[in-house]
């Protein structure tokens, strides 16, 4: 315990000391968020600094070893330095579907080499990656997928459509789900990665309700793809899938605890004397909330001891992501016709009515929350048939 | 502070639902109830928790308990949940146990040991009205010679019949509607000017009505300080709505795996009814929100532990979360078994009873909701 103790001192003096003050400031919209990659412009001075030190100590991924630019933290020391970066209220010096997803995939399926050439690149925030899984006929039925990639010998030829592709626009290299045997539905799928930039590739955004565009059509016209950029076996890329998709999962599950606030109704105390039944909602809702993010503290020991069921994360999702629209109704009908502005400055360009809409997406993507509570019904309650 | 148990916890679990399951059984509440007993509960049984340690749970090892804390407390009333035991363990271990802690010496000496040795209950009589509101104390105690004299009625003393001694809140200041003035009593079961109308209450326990007429006491008989009260209460308050909550979620798990085995089971249009996708949903559901309010019940448990000032809350977000968990459960556990959920042969009907129960006890969903709210300021 002490050792864990002298751990906690020592990343919090580092995080005192290193930690810029503008990056201890909460982050107002998304350009605030540092992203990474070939072509990202650093919003500040301060970012860079913040994000080139973590990745200096390894810190960008805590959990990864270090030969692969992470920190070699365990579960526990990852947990206290989340705590620490949380207590200072310092802002995740980068994000990426290269840390949450590709990473962890590359960690368990990827080559010494794909590990040793790949991780460092995300950890340094280099590489922006995105995910090329759905496709207009392969939603919550993903395994349908057509993308085609036609053997070459020394590479494949990739011809097919993904969408719903997160930042396609902006990413720099894609890890993508390509059917490599069209008569075999589930072992026909490999795992591919390549440049954005390779020819071929093109992508078009996509505009959602909320007016912005975070996410793309992505198509590819006989793109190139050396035999040497697949992630675990031939045909298997499915497992590999499988398995980012429990990230995925885990990722957004952490949504419903939110922000480190410790209630939603305490925000809008001044505003509640004359609404008694809205006080009443949000009161149901901070149980919920405060209820959730102890769960979700009790998921992530037992993730990470290995206790908790492998289809657990599912669960998660599902509740992560309800619990996030409820709470974003409320937050708009608490800001009442304020919240209704759309593009004034005072509003940040309508940031409560788009964060709003954005979240009517949480239960759609990375799985329906119908599919969840499918898999949560077959796998853990071990409910019969299909 | 981890949310898993550790090696002796899960041991004690182990020991606690191989007891409830083979002494305590839900045959065994129905035992009890058809003799129509008058305590509610079996005082053989309360001897055998005493033999397995279980009464000492909260009692410090220098008194002679074991000196764990509400992690385990929970761990047994979980079982207790699940298998429906009838006991007096949540009054008597938990919150009296709690509130004797802060006893002096004497008062300790006087009543651990009954309770160590599985021979003494205790009553809490707080509740005035019939819903919880613990400030709006108005039982006078008025100072009268060395001691004081008592003056008003409770009611949903849960045991309080069998009780051998009643820790009594009292108002000795302050007025109605305030946490000062308040003044724990420990009132023996004989006192003159006690009288008592126990009732059989919907989950086949028994609780009474108590009513105080110039009740005299000693000054020896204040548990913590005159007046000074609410410091006590408020640990005995978050002792009881926290274990109450994990009662509730074994309640809930109880009523939920009866649920699940029957959705495996029942066949209707040549299928089982577990395969139909209206089923498994809110089974899914049903689960997902067992799951919450047992992590709500273990961090409350865990503040509680760990002497954390925000355990005030989390033990009012237990309490709501749990409360709506379990009563989910047993509702869905009526419905999804169908006519045969409405007859009292099948014991879902008793967990449905034994919910509603302990949703009032000491608070329930909306009091706890509020004082969320409360407690962050709104």
């Amino acid at each position: 315990m002490s050792e864990l103790e002298a751990f906690r001192t020592e990343i919090r003096a580092w995080i005192e000391a290193n930690c810029p003050p503008e990056m201890k400031t909460p982050i107002k919209s998304d350009d605030d968020t540092c992203w990474g990659g070939r072509n990202f412009v650093f919003q500040s001075e301060a970012q860079k600094q913040w994000m080139e030190r973590c990745a200096e100590k390894g810190l960008t991924v805590p959990d990864w070893p270090k030969e692969y630019g992470g920190a070699g933290l365990s579960p526990a020391e990852t947990k206290i330095f989340r705590q620490e970066m949380a207590r200072a209220g310092a802002r995740s010096p980068l994000n990426s579907f290269g840390i949450w997803m590709l990473g962890p995939a590359l960690l368990k399926f990827g080559s010494e080499e794909q590990k040793r050439h790949y991780l460092p690149q995300i950890a340094r925030g280099e590489i922006r990656w995105c995910q090329g899984y759905s496709e207009p006929g392969s939603g919550s039925d993903l395994v349908s997928l057509q993308t085609f990639g036609e053997d070459k010998g020394d590479h494949w030829v990739v011809n097919g459509q993904k969408i719903w592709t997160s930042y396609a626009d902006k990413a720099d290299w894609i890890f993508c789900l390509v059917r490599t045997d069209k008569a075999n539905k589930y072992q026909g799928i490999s795992f591919l990665l390549f440049d954005m930039e390779t020819p071929g590739v093109s992508t078009k955004p996509i505009k959602l309700i909320s007016g912005n565009s975070p996410f793309c059509e992505t198509f590819f016209d006989n793109v190139v793809v050396p035999k040497h950029q697949i992630v675990g076996e031939l045909n298997r890329g499915w497992d590999v899938a499988k398995y980012l998709l429990g990230h995925e999962r885990e990722m957004i599950s952490g949504m419903g605890g939110d922000g480190g606030t410790a209630s939603l109704g305490g925000g809008f105390k001044d505003a509640l004397g004359d609404e008694p039944i809205l006080r009443a909602q949000l009161a149901m809702f901070d149980v919920e909330s405060l209820a959730f993010r102890a769960h979700s503290e009790r998921f992530m020991d037992e993730w990470k001891t290995g206790k908790a069921h492998p289809a657990y994360s599912n669960l998660m999702k599902y509740i992560g992501t309800e619990l996030n629209k409820k709470r974003h109704e409320l937050v708009m009908a608490a800001g009442g016709s304020d919240a209704l502005e759309w593009e004034s400055e005072r509003s940040h360009g309508g940031k409560r009515a788009r964060d709003w809409l954005r979240t009517k997406a949480n239960s759609i993507e990375g799985g329906t929350s119908e599919v969840m509570l499918n898999v949560v019904a077959k796998r853990i309650l071990d409910m019969p048939g299909a | 502070m981890a949310m898993t148990y550790n090696e002796d916890q899960s041991m004690l679990r182990d020991s606690a639902r191989d007891f409830m399951s083979t002494e305590a059984p839900v045959a065994h509440l129905r035992k009890y109830r058809d003799m129509d007993c008058k305590d509610g509960f079996s005082h053989d049984l309360w001897k055998q928790f005493a033999e397995m340690g279980f009464t000492g749970i909260l009692i410090p090892e220098a008194d002679g308990g074991l000196g764990m804390g509400h992690i385990e407390a929970g761990i047994v009333l979980e079982e207790i949940g699940r298998n429906l035991s009838p006991s007096p363990f949540l009054s008597t271990s938990v919150v009296a146990a709690e509130a004797l802690k802060a006893a002096d010496k004497a008062m300790r000496d006087r009543w651990f040991p009954g309770i160590l040795a599985g021979e003494t209950v205790i009553g809490i009589a707080i509740e005035e009205g019939k819903k919880h509101h613990p400030e709006k104390i108005a039982l006078k105690a008025e100072r009268s010679g060395n001691g004081f004299r008592l003056n008003g009625a409770k009611q949903f003393v849960v045991q309080g019949r069998s009780a051998d001694m009643l820790i009594v809140a009292a108002r000795t200041g302050g007025a109605v509607g305030e946490t000062d003035g308040l003044t724990l009593f420990a009132v023996e079961k004989d006192a003159a000017g006690l009288s008592m109308d126990a009732a059989r209450t919907v989950d086949s326990a028994m609780a009474a009505r108590m009513a105080f007429d110039g009740v005299e006491v000693t000054a020896d008989a204040v548990i913590g300080d005159v007046d000074g009260g609410w410091t006590v209460l408020a640990k005995m308050l978050n002792a009881g709505r926290t274990g109450s909550a994990a009662e509730m979620v074994g309640v809930g798990t109880g009523a939920m795996d009866l649920t699940f085995d029957y959705l495996k089971q029942r066949k209707q249009f040549g299928r089982v009814i577990g395969e139909f996708q209206a089923l498994q949903h809110r089974a899914a559901h049903l689960y997902g929100e067992m799951e919450m309010a047992r992590s709500a019940v273990l961090k409350a448990q865990n503040l509680l532990d760990e002497d954390d000032p925000r355990a005030e809350l989390y033990a009012s977000v237990a309490k709501a979360k749990a409360g709506l968990a379990c009563c989910l459960s047993v509702r869905e556990g009526v419905q999804m078994h169908g006519g045969i959920g409405m007859t009292d042969e099948y014991d879902i009907g008793l967990y449905m009873k034994r919910d509603r129960a302990l949703a009032e006890f000491m608070g329930d969903i909306y009091f706890h909701a509020d004082r969320v709210a409360k407690l962050n300021g709104y």
